[in-house]
């Protein structure tokens, strides 16, 4: 019977890389939403402060 | 029951696992930043041609929209590769080949930044951005890398329309339209490109050859591409100043056409003639190494002259 390993245990290399890689996609989301607020920002102009009545 | 066996682990599946070892360098290295940044300059150079300024923020976020597009396709097109990029010295090195990333990772990597480019130029510039941004990855993952590139030496002719596109794109993103300005300047680097890339593939035939990529040297021998390259060179000078000629640009930019044109003219003749030996592949180098400094300068001299005329005019 083949010995039973649930998971292999990452090497410090991979770990560290796998954080580096979380730190990017973070960043990545933190600037999208930055694009996405200037954008809605610009677009609005002035009526952001518009409110219906 | 075991939920991975022992022979398992040693393995990495088509779509990586979380021991991949991939670092954020390799997906920069997946987006090809010297073609993007190529492509991020050129779209620039059509933002500043259309009538009205754009938006700086809009115009930074286009901009930036059509660099990840950019990049995406280079995600794709090394996802697609992969098996002939590990034959090739030039490509060997790439995160796939060289067995730090996963085929699924480049694949899902650049999906995604697709799907994002796209909806982001869409929202913030235009839908006629977003949709020419949406064709320009098409066209050169699926119609360059899957279908062109293995099957006629004819590829980066065709194929050369999707690094064309970029100034189309950031015309249509300032514009929200296209005129033939934009078209102009698609052209130039369609015309631009066999002679570029051709003196490239004289130098790395062996490559292309071991890899089975039917580029025009491997297929119609080197005789008949440096008479190409020639005739490309031909046509591609007076193309180069129609900007000028049809009032698009200023004399600055006619002057230095004309000039560069006839570089590329003296550079084409140059590889025609010297067909053996170590002259030869330097020559073709040489031919090379200027046609990116010929493009390169006209879009400069085209940049500048646009922002001289933004300020002055403001």
């Amino acid at each position: 019977m083949p010995t039973q390993i649930l998971y292999k245990p990452l090497t410090p290399e991979q770990e560290k890389r796998r954080r580096q890689r979380n730190i990017a996609i973070a960043l990545s989301v933190a600037a999208l939403v930055a694009i996405f607020y200037a954008i809605t920002l610009v677009r609005l102009g002035s009526n952001v402060f518009l409110r219906p009545d | 029951m075991s939920l991975v066996s022992e022979s398992d682990l040693g393995q990495q599946s088509d779509f990586g696992s979380a021991a991949s070892d991939a670092s954020p360098s390799d997906y920069v290295a997946l987006l090809k930043p010297r073609v993007m940044s190529l492509s991020i300059f050129t779209a620039f150079a059509g933002m500043l041609m259309a009538p009205h300024p754009v938006h700086p923020m809009i115009g930074a976020i286009a901009l930036l929209a059509i660099a990840v597009g950019a990049g995406a396709s280079g995600a794709l097109n090394m996802w697609y590769d992969s098996d002939i990029d590990r034959l090739m010295a030039r490509t060997a090195n790439r995160p796939i080949p060289a067995g730090r990333m996963a085929r699924g990772e480049a694949l899902a990597f650049g999906l995604v930044l697709s799907a994002f480019a796209v909806l982001t130029l869409g929202l913030a510039a235009n839908w006629l951005a977003g949709g020419l941004l949406a064709f320009t990855i098409f066209y050169y993952v699926v119609v360059y890398t899957m279908w062109l590139k293995r099957s006629t030496p004819q590829n980066i002719v065709i194929g050369g329309a999707a690094g064309a596109l970029p100034p189309m794109v950031g015309y249509a993103a300032a514009a929200g339209s296209l005129d033939l300005s934009s078209l102009l300047l698609f052209t130039l680097i369609f015309v631009w490109t066999p002679p570029h890339f051709w003196s490239l593939a004289l130098v790395k035939a062996g490559d292309y050859g071991r890899a089975g990529v039917p580029m025009a040297p491997n297929v119609w021998g080197p005789d008949a591409t440096r008479l190409q390259i020639l005739l490309y060179s031909l046509l591609l000078a007076p193309i180069g100043a129609l900007p000028w000629i049809l009032g698009y640009a200023g004399p600055v930019y006619g002057a230095i056409a004309c000039l560069g044109g006839l570089g590329m003219i003296l550079g084409g003749w140059a590889v025609f003639s010297r067909r053996e030996g170590d002259l030869a592949r330097k020559t073709a180098m040489r031919n090379f190494g200027f046609s990116i400094l010929y493009l390169f300068t006209l879009f400069a001299v085209l940049v500048v002259e646009r922002l001289t005329t933004i300020w002055l005019g403001a």
